[in-house]
């Protein structure tokens, strides 16, 4: 990117709510049902039908509002934002226009090592849309379109950030760490690939150090973090592009194509709905009681910020690694039971982002459905603690007790692997490995010390591993030097 | 009397003491719809067939009942029986109509449009889930102006509705059928909806009883809307005993409307004889000046002194802004119609039109062939008045009118209890002499919309007869006392004496003009 130019990104994030019904009937939210298999006469806008607020989804965004350090509303209320649409049937949405649910919060993120406040505007409840399912390849050569309503009508939260995001590293941590603290709160599943968070990024470009922000293109489609990353990557370089090549950027809607990893435009300022706002008349405005805001405030779980804080200062792990524990609610389960069993939080932390993580990568399995049990990485660092295995048998008790379930003590016992600490026993074998090799010997005797590193090598060859290395060592040194 | 033009507080008393049985009011009223139905137009759709089987399962009610009350010794109960059971038997094995905006489930519900013209829902609407429990025989679904949008009825997809008191003239509207119905005993009683009148002022022109209650306290659930923030179900009816029996059945809380009201629901029959002695009546000077047909001004000012004569105090009282309402009105009604009438886009379900090449032109021509002239008028008027350019001019404005009315009767209900002034400033007029009118038609809910704006409730009671067309008395009471609004209206029609007003058309009225029917 040009030197001359500084990125300006705000965020709107759409979050589906985790809620078992929808926002304003009592229909069922479970992804994947069989199409319009959970519907109503009020999610399908049937004529004369009412919505009625779910209290729990008020309570899930007002959770999320609170946890990104917002201001609840005394008073807020839903408004329609009306437009025709095959899939919106009431052809009217029920959003939120002037009196959000929460505003003026913030996020904290961190990037490369660098903290950096990301303003939260507001955070604001409304409707899912149904879904058009277009009969053949693609939607042009579609003979037919079918609705599945199935979603429509399921809690929707929209936040929306302040312009304070300067790059994509840091679009990409800010989504990422929401993504933690609405995971935490349990406000929304966040699932991207099913749809269940999405973004829009709107991003201008402008001189550094201008006063003035240059025109915004709104990017819509950005299905991945990855896409936010790349999305916005490209787009910045072409406005940059654009004006260095004398144009302007005009303000407009570009949709994300992941696959060319381009922009292109959707439409213009001008085609822009008038969306003819006005206060839903169905729905009583929402007089939110101050005493449940607290009482919810005090009933907030940990948020990833001071779980991370508590993990750095409890167990004493290196800022990071205590953060990226913190963000994933999985991980941090995991962690929290693992010490409970075995309070060694450095150990737990190491395994956990070292070879767990790898595991986990190199398999493509979610934590929460792989057969590792915090109970078996406890009872492995326990052994590895009391010198029952060394690490490097631990690795390979870890992958057997990963792929199979079987338990690490067990795996130990079956195959043998139990760390020779015996004197008597390490000796006999390390009287054989000095018979056998004269010349490493004669080096050691001759003042080559490191000579020393291959006799304990074959050591640990003839015991598979077994050997204690510290063991292994003290004893060669005393055979040697007589 | 025959049993079609009997009151539903009669026929229960009868029906209780065992003299008549719900099948032979039932076949009484189906009777007098076969006789009169051709001239009048009250209805859209008659469920014969399911309303004498209701008949007869309320009837084997009535026997249970009777039997548990008394062991069949007694030979009745009077009215007092109710309480034991609350309100709801008071309707049991009566037959009503119903508005056609009303979803019943398995009954085709038009809202008087082509738009929904083969429309059934798969849901009742909760008024009418209330009078299926409290036993009541639905006779049929009832003509209206297409969406309620209207004051004559005229504006019918299907066809227009007659006066019973002059079959060249409209019954008012838009709940024109069920105010007709009731009238012509084609119905005992009957439902209505209320945007800006739409029972008041057909009530008004029938001659019939029609209330409008507060906002909130009967449920919307079910009732297609027109104007969200002004609809109210509203009961039509002979008499003020009728409408408060009806309307303790339709009132209360409902879990599936959040704007109706968790307040307990009176027992509003028992409030009918408080009597009026001491009642303080203001009488709003601004809605007695320029535009009100001196006939129908004698009527009420005669009605008004009726009242004095058994004991109300009458005051002046000032409502500064009601020269706004009517416009307020045609903004909020006409800006909540464009959006909620937005869903009849021929995606899911009503008229779709044919050979459609995309979703556009489909919801497009769907729209401009299933609705009629004076729906896409408000559609357009609701439409500009929401825009981004022009919704603080309108949309706005009308919010800060409701807000000044809302005051105005405030101030008015510090000095009395209860506000009276004509229902509709002119006789019922003439088939086709407002139609290509519609800003002179809109006049006729100048009085009644500032109810709807500020949510209190209203009824509209016959005042008497001029030139053989029935004239309204409209009274306004606080919210949530509909209790004194009865009971005044209750001595006023006995002050008045035309409690028991029979339209010609009842017996037979004069050759029918073919006027705009099949338009
Ligand atoms: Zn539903």
């Amino acid at each position: 990117m040009s030197q001359d130019y500084e990125v300006v990104i705000g965020m709107e994030v759409h979050a589906e709510l985790a809620a078992e019904s929808k926002v304003f009937c009592r229909c069922r939210t479970e992804f994947g049902a069989p199409p319009n298999s959970q519907t109503c006469p009020v999610c399908l806008g049937m004529p004369g039908a009412l919505p009625v607020l779910n209290k729990k989804a008020l309570e899930h965004t007002m959770r999320a509002a609170l946890a990104l350090n917002c201001t609840i509303a005394e008073y807020s209320k839903f408004d329609r934002k009306n437009y025709f649409y095959p899939d919106l049937p009431k052809a009217y949405q029920i959003s939120q226009y002037d009196l959000p649910i929460g505003r003026d919060g913030y996020l904290d993120i961190d990037v490369d090592g660098k903290a950096k406040r990301v303003r939260i505007r507001r955070v604001h409840l409304e409707e899912e849309t149904g879904k058009s399912v277009h009969a053949g390849d693609d939607i042009i050569s579609a003979t037919q379109s079918l609705m599945d309503f199935n979603r429509c009508g399921i809690g929707l939260m929209e936040i929306v950030s302040e312009a304070d995001i300067r790059s994509a590293d840091e679009a990409r941590a800010y989504l990422s760490k929401l993504r933690s603290v609405l995971l935490a709160v349990g406000a929304s599943d966040c699932k991207m690939e099913e749809g269940s968070m999405r973004c829009e990024a709107n991003v201008s470009v402008m001189p550094v150090g201008a006063k003035e922000y240059g025109t915004l293109v709104e990017l819509k489609n950005i299905a991945s973090f990855r896409a936010v990353h790349r999305a916005i990557q490209y787009e910045s370089a072409r406005q940059i592009q654009l004006i260095e090549a004398g144009g302007r950027v005009t303000r407009e809607t570009r949709h994300w194509d992941d696959a060319k990893g381009q922009t292109a435009f959707m439409r213009s300022k001008e085609e822009a709905h008038d969306y003819r706002y006005f206060p839903e008349p169905d729905l009583v405005p929402l007089l939110i009681d101050r005493s449940w805001v607290e009482e919810m405030r005090r009933n907030m779980p940990e948020l990833p910020d001071a779980k991370a804080a508590r993990y750095a200062r409890e167990w004493g792990l290196p800022q990071c690694d205590a953060a990226q524990i913190a963000d994933s609610a999985a991980l941090a389960g995991f962690f929290e039971a693992t010490v409970a069993l075995h309070p060694d939080g450095r150990e737990a932390a190491k395994w956990l982002l070292g070879d767990v993580s790898a595991a986990l990568n190199a398999t493509g399995i979610e934590l929460s459905a792989s057969k590792l049990t915090p109970e078996h990485l406890a009872e492995m660092l326990k052994m590895i603690a009391s010198g029952m295995i060394s690490g490097k048998i631990a690795k390979s008790v870890f992958e057997e007790t990963f792929n199979s379930g079987a338990a690490p003590a067990k795996v130990v016992e079956e195959r043998g692997l139990s760390q020779i600490s015996n004197t008597s026993e390490l000796e006999a074998v390390i009287a054989r490995v000095l018979e056998a090799n004269p010349g490493p010997v004669a080096d050691y005797a001759a003042g080559k010390e490191r000579a020393i590193t291959f006799l304990v090598g074959q050591v640990m060859k003839e015991t598979r591993g077994r050997a204690n290395p510290g063991e292994v060592n003290r004893i060669l040194k005393e055979k040697l030097s007589h | 009397m025959r049993l079609c033009e009997r009151t539903a507080h009669d026929l229960r008393g009868m029906l209780v003491r065992g003299e008549v049985t719900s099948r032979e009011i039932t076949e009484s009223v189906l009777d007098q719809i076969g006789k009169v139905e051709e001239k009048i137009g009250a209805y859209l759709t008659i469920t014969p067939e399911q309303a004498l089987a209701q008949a007869d399962a309320a009837d084997a009610r009535i026997r249970a009942e009777q039997g548990n009350r008394c062991g069949g010794q007694c030979g009745g109960v009077g009215r007092g029986g109710d309480d034991a059971t609350g309100q709801a038997p008071g309707i049991l094995g009566i037959p009503v109509a119903m508005k056609d905006n009303i979803c019943t489930r398995g009954i085709r519900t038009t809202c008087g449009s082509r738009m929904l013209e083969n429309f059934v829902p798969p849901y009742d609407a909760t008024v009418v889930k209330k009078l299926r429990d409290a036993g009541a025989v639905i006779i049929g679904k009832t003509n209206m102006d297409e969406f309620a949008m209207g004051s004559s009825t005229e504006n019918s997809a299907f066809h227009i509705t007659r006066n019973p008191w002059d079959c060249q003239r409209v019954p008012g509207g838009s709940s024109g059928g069920s105010a007709a119905a009731v009238a012509a005993g084609e119905a005992i009683m009957a439902l209505g909806t209320d945007t800006g009148g739409s029972v008041r002022e057909p009530a008004s022109f029938c001659g019939v009883v029609g209330v409008k209650p507060t906002y909130g306290r009967v449920s919307r659930y079910g009732v297609v809307a027109f104007g969200s923030s002004l609809d109210q179900v509203g009961p039509l009816a002979k008499d003020v005993e009728d409408a408060a029996l009806l309307l303790g059945v339709l009132a209360g809380l409902d879990g599936c409307d959040s704007t109706s009201v968790p307040k307990p629901v009176p027992n509003y029959a028992s409030a009918l004889d408080r009597g009026i002695k001491g009642l303080s009546i203001g009488v709003p000077t601004e809605l007695f000046g320029a535009g009100l047909d001196p006939r129908v001004r004698k009527l009420v000012e005669d009605g008004i002194s009726a009242m004095e004569g058994r004991g109300a105090r009458t005051v002046q009282v000032s409502m500064p802004h009601a020269e706004y309402a009517l416009a307020a009105y045609y903004i909020v009604a006409t800006a909540e119609a464009s959006s909620n009438l937005a869903r009849f886009d021929g995606v899911r379900y009503g008229h779709r039109a044919a050979g459609s090449e995309d979703i556009t032109s489909l919801m497009k021509r769907s729209r401009s062939e299933g609705f009629g002239a004076e729906v896409k008028r408000r559609i357009m008027l609701g439409t500009y008045a929401l825009s981004s350019g022009y919704y603080e001019a309108y949309y706005a404005k009308a919010m800060k009118a409701r807000t000044l009315l809302k005051r105005d009767l405030e101030a008015a209900f510090e000095i009395c209890d209860v506000l009276v002034s004509p229902t509709v400033p002119f006789l019922p007029f003439k088939i086709g002499e407002k139609f290509d009118d519609p800003l002179s038609m809109y006049l006729a809910d100048v009085y009644t919309t500032t109810a709807n704006l500020t949510g209190v409730p209203a009824i509209s009671v016959p005042c008497g007869l001029s030139d053989g067309l029935p004239v309204g008395i409209h009274l306004v009471g606080r919210l949530f006392d509909e209790e004194t609004l009865f009971s005044a209206a209750r001595a006023l029609e006995e002050a008045c004496g035309v409690a028991r007003m029979r339209p010609p058309a009842a017996c037979g009225c004069g050759d029918v003009e073919e006027g705009r029917n099949g338009r």
